[in-house]
């Protein structure tokens, strides 16, 4: 897998913001390289600064100090406007709140995206991908959680994006629906190769990656490689 | 302070905005409405106290001559309180470097005393001296248009003789409030006044010694005024009287009351419309403030708060914000009424204004604004405080949304994501969508009424002095002369053309109605001045009969083919009995039209005129006007030109201030409605709206889905704003006739445009202002919770 091409690259990345009079150092320093094609975990428990990292990779932060390159674009020093082309181009999001839009159907919620891509797949074949073909036609508000999320996961594989980052994506959500929805990750993955990184704090999940990184205190506490990757089916937490 | 009132009070600055924008438009309903009462007030009781403290008269009397011991027999009549004699007289002035002709009303004053009754206010100066024949006292509106002071001199051409006259004094008279020029339509302050001068000095110049031509009465309120008159009207007969007027009937009370019941409507329609604006956008903000803080009222609920102080909690916070809006409405309208009273006193001569405020008015705006306040956030107050704290605590129910029925009859269409999102939000909450169109539908047409009555006005002046006015010149004769006399005047330079007109005064009487008015005997065919219809084409007058002012005829509640009694009021006091040919619709005044023959022909008088209007040759209209200044039997002389200038430096001045504030007012209530749309379209879909920036799509992208709402909004609103702006326009039309003029109703597209502008140029205000806040979403935060 190392031989694959490497997608980011981290220097020195800190992150320091300020909570009302404390300022918090989220990451303090970490060095990161992720490469095309692997299913990536990054483990840490809450306040370990695992979503900060995901956000500046995803280009929703910028960096305090350091270097962050996605390819050949360094994302450090990218614009606003860069980062929204960024994002539009190679990113998919899974947020731990599905963050649908209300107003639209599920394969409305998938076209919002595939109208703005370069050369997306259509709803219906992404929608098919997470096994809702018949569940098309619903607003989020007649969607269960795990019907949601797993809109939520077509909606950031159904542009081809290249990489795909997931925030706690099964953390609203219980064991046996959580399942359904890693299937639907593990799925995207085989099947189109986007390089994924599911954050959580659930160390069960681990087993799925190619790859686990642990996080805490913003630094980089451990690192492994699975010998195999599980199947999310014989998962269970 | 309690922990609730921190809460009140951090919430009202973090809303700051949403809060200024209604209490503007609150404000601007109760600056409205205390501008009108605060004017309409004063108005009246300063007209009342100048009345009594100047033994303003009941009843007014022009007669031929009469010997002053007919005032005994006068005084004998029932119920006659006193009486007062004078003498009245014309004159023509020659105002220092001022060419156009300048006429005046000469009125007597009694020896070195103030009359019994009209008494005058002195503003300057003192009366004129009985020994000093040349002493006048002089109006103050004339005053001050020629720039005249004690101690000036002017010429003057009474009863055909020269004479020098002194100005000593500068008055006001309850009187002449409102000063209009004999013939024309309009105040003309500077070609037109008023002047007092000692009874004997002007009997003399007039060959009235031992006589009067004018008598005033106080009446005894136990008795009928009409009983009154009809005792003088008959005791006056025989010295030519032409009918004893009552105050009623007084041409400067009658334009006043007129003023004072715009001024009525002004205090009722336009703040309902605002207070209503106001209930709407209270219902929406504080609803959606509350559906934000179910948790927190959960909270308070379940730490032992009751419902009764959830409510008062939330309605200490909509009666703030009526409080801010009331109290900055009595500054303004106080600030308003104050400006528009000034104004008053230019236009109409009051030796002051008693500008006063009662503090009941206070009373009864606070209690209406704190009532509309209520009624407009009891909805949300009462789901608050009805919300069972274990149900408060679960976030609100999934929005659910629906494909909407435009999406279905449109399936053609390929809608983006995007404007599927905004059809969608509009129609989830079709009454919030509703109001927020019919708000933005009030806006526009309150701006709308402010400038369609200058259009109208214009329209109006356009009628009268380019359609029915061809000539340059009116001249009004003191006495009927030949019409012979026009071929003479037609040889003089400068004068290209003249016509004749025979104007009476008369009473038209029809079952109890009756109406005192001019009757123009008019020839046929009229090239200078002719009558018009709506379509502003002239009417030809019937060989028999009448025509009369649409208006006149309302008030006379007569219709064609219908017969009208004519009492002429001069003359022989011949009584006729004419039918009605038709109506007119003219803007300018009421009047009665009639054939100049036929008028000959009913007084059994010869081919006479005493109205003459010229067309003259504009390079020698100077020699025209000192021709005219000099010929004898001249009583007044109207220039076009001056008429029109004068008609704009008033009545369009006054409409002009009015379109300002209205647009201004239009303008208020469409930033407080948009500018609230926004802020709460972006408060309930920020989340959204963060979550589409997240996925790539870009600033302008997303603010297409909020700006988008908006313009549908607009795109809506403003059309019905014409629509509703036209039906109140119509009401005002109606409501605003008087006998001095009828606005008539015209919606030119500039007037639509301007009002669809000012609503714009809110929404584009609001729009960039919602713009800054989409541009500074804060993506990661939103991530992170659950809605």
């Amino acid at each position: 897998m190392s031989d694959n091409k490497v997608v980011f690259r981290t220097q020195g990345l800190t992150k320091t913001y300020q909570q009302g009079d404390v300022e918090v150092h989220a990451l303090r320093g970490v060095d990161l390289e992720l490469y095309d094609e692997e299913m990536v975990v990054l483990l840490g428990a809450s306040g370990s600064g695992k979503s900060t990292l995901l956000n500046i990779l995803g280009g929703l932060d910028v960096a305090t100090s350091g270097v962050v390159e996605y390819c050949d674009m360094t994302l450090s020093q990218a614009s606003d406007r860069e980062l929204t082309r960024y994002r539009r181009d190679f990113v998919g999001f899974v947020f731990q709140f599905y963050n649908l839009i209300p107003s639209l159907t599920a394969r409305e919620n998938v076209a919002a995206v595939t109208e703005i891509a370069r050369e997306p797949m259509s709803p219906e074949e992404a929608l098919g991908l997470v096994g809702l073909s018949d569940r098309m036609d619903h607003f989020p508000a007649q969607l269960s959680g795990g019907e949601q999320q797993r809109v939520a996961i077509a909606r950031a594989i159904a542009k081809r994006p290249q990489v795909l980052l997931c925030d706690e994506p099964t953390g609203a959500l219980d064991s046996a629906t959580g399942v359904l929805v890693l299937a639907a990750l593990d799925k995207a993955n085989r099947e189109t190769g986007t390089t994924t990184v599911i954050i959580t704090h659930n160390a069960a999940i681990a087993a799925m990656a190619d790859r686990v990184i642990t996080l805490s205190d913003g630094m980089i506490s451990g690192e492994y490689r699975n010998a195999e990757r599980q199947e999310p089916a014989s998962l269970s937490w | 302070m309690t922990a609730l009132n921190t809460k009140l009070f951090r919430e009202l600055w973090q809303l700051r905005g949403q809060v200024l924008a209604i209490a503007l438009v609150i404000a601007g309903g109760v600056a409205v409405c205390l501008m009108s009462i605060v004017n309409y007030s004063s108005l009246e009781l300063t007209r009342a106290q100048y009345y009594a403290e100047n033994q303003f008269a009941d009843v007014f009397a022009s007669l031929k001559r009469a010997p002053r011991h007919v005032t005994q027999r006068i005084a004998a009549i029932p119920g006659v309180l006193r009486v007062s004699d004078r003498v009245e007289g014309a004159a023509k002035l020659q105002m220092p470097g001022f060419t156009d002709p300048v006429s005046a009303q000469i009125v007597s004053l009694p020896g070195n005393e103030q009359p019994l009754l009209n008494r005058l206010y002195l503003r300057q100066g003192r009366l004129p001296d009985a020994r000093h024949t040349d002493e006048v006292a002089i109006i103050g509106s004339f005053a001050k248009a020629h720039n005249l002071q004690p101690g000036d001199t002017i010429k003057a051409i009474i009863n055909g003789r020269w004479q020098p006259l002194r100005v000593v004094g500068i008055v006001e008279s309850p009187e002449f409030i409102f000063v209009l020029p004999p013939g024309g339509l309009l105040p003309d302050y500077q070609r037109y006044g008023v002047l007092w001068m000692a009874r004997d000095a002007l009997a003399a110049a007039m060959d009235m010694e031992g006589a009067f031509n004018s008598v005033l009465l106080q009446v005894d309120r136990g008795f009928a005024v009409a009983d009154v008159i009809d005792h003088l009207d008959r005791l006056l007969a025989r010295y030519g009287g032409t009918g004893g007027l009552e105050r009623h009937d007084q041409i400067s009370h009658r334009y006043l009351n007129d003023e004072l019941a715009q001024l009525r409507t002004m205090a009722t329609v336009f703040p309902l419309i605002f207070m209503s604006v106001a209930m709407f956008l209270l219902n929406v903000v504080i609803g959606r403030l509350i559906a934000t803080q179910r948790d927190i009222i959960a909270v308070l609920k379940a730490y032992g708060y009751g419902n009764w102080a959830i409510a008062r909690h939330y309605l200490q916070l909509t009666m703030v914000i009526a409080v801010l809006g009331l109290v900055l409405g009595c500054v303004i309208g106080l600030w308003l009424g104050r400006g528009l009273g000034e104004m008053y006193i230019e236009y109409y001569r009051f030796p002051r204004l008693l500008f006063i405020i009662h503090p009941g008015w206070f009373v009864l705006l606070t209690v209406i604004t704190l009532l509309f306040a209520f009624l407009g956030s009891l909805r949300s107050i009462y789901r608050a405080a009805s919300l069972p704290p274990a149900e408060a605590m679960q976030p609100e129910g999934p929005v659910r949304f629906r494909i909407t029925l435009l999406e279905r009859v449109l399936s053609g269409v390929r809608f983006s994501q995007p404007s599927r999102m905004i059809v969608r939000q509009l129609a989830r909450r079709p009454g919030r969508t509703g109001l927020s169109v019919l708000g933005v539908a009030l806006a526009t047409a309150i701006i709308m009424v402010g400038n369609f009555q200058f259009d109208s006005v214009s329209l109006m002046v356009h009628a009268q002095f380019a359609r029915v006015q061809q000539q340059d010149v009116a001249v009004t004769l003191t006495d009927p002369v030949n019409s012979a006399a026009l071929f003479g005047l037609v040889r003089d330079p400068g004068i290209r053309y003249a016509e004749g007109r025979r104007s009476l005064a008369v009473e038209l009487i029809h079952g109890h109605r009756r109406w005192r008015t001019a009757l123009s005997g008019i020839p046929e065919p009229a090239y200078l001045q002719f009558v018009i219809d709506e379509s502003m084409a002239p009417v030809a007058i019937p060989e028999a009969g009448v025509l009369l002012t649409d208006f006149l005829a309302a008030g006379l509640d007569i219709r064609a083919g219908e017969t009208l009694t004519v009492q002429v009021l001069e003359g022989e006091r011949r009584r006729l009995e004419v039918p009605v040919a038709g109506t007119t619709s003219e803007f300018l005044g009421v009047a009665a039209y009639m054939r100049l023959s036929s008028v000959n022909r009913l007084l059994g008088e010869g081919p006479v005129v005493n109205q003459v209007l010229l067309n003259t040759d504009p390079q020698q209209s100077t020699v025209v006007y000192e021709r005219l200044r000099l010929m004898p039997g001249v009583l007044a002389v109207n220039i076009r030109e001056a008429m029109l200038a004068s008609f704009y430096d008033t009545l369009a001045k006054t409409f002009l201030t009015f379109t300002f504030f209205n647009s201004l007012l239009g303008g208020v209530i469409a930033f407080g409605v948009i500018y609230n749309t926004v802020r709460i379209s972006l408060a309930e879909k920020g989340r959204e709206l963060a979550s589409m920036r997240v996925l790539g799509y870009s600033t302008p992208e997303v603010g297409h889905i909020l700006l988008g709402e908006l313009a549908i909004i607009l795109l809506l609103g403003v059309p019905v704003g014409w629509l509703i702006g036209q039906g109140l326009a119509a009401a005002l039309v109606w409501s605003l006739q008087t006998e001095l003029y009828r606005v008539p109703l015209t919606l030119t597209v500039q007037t639509l445009a301007m009002s669809a502008s000012v609503v714009l140029v809110s929404a584009i205000g609001s729009g960039l202002i919602a713009w800054r806040r989409l541009a500074g979403l804060d993506l990661v935060a939103v991530l992170k919770t659950r809605e």
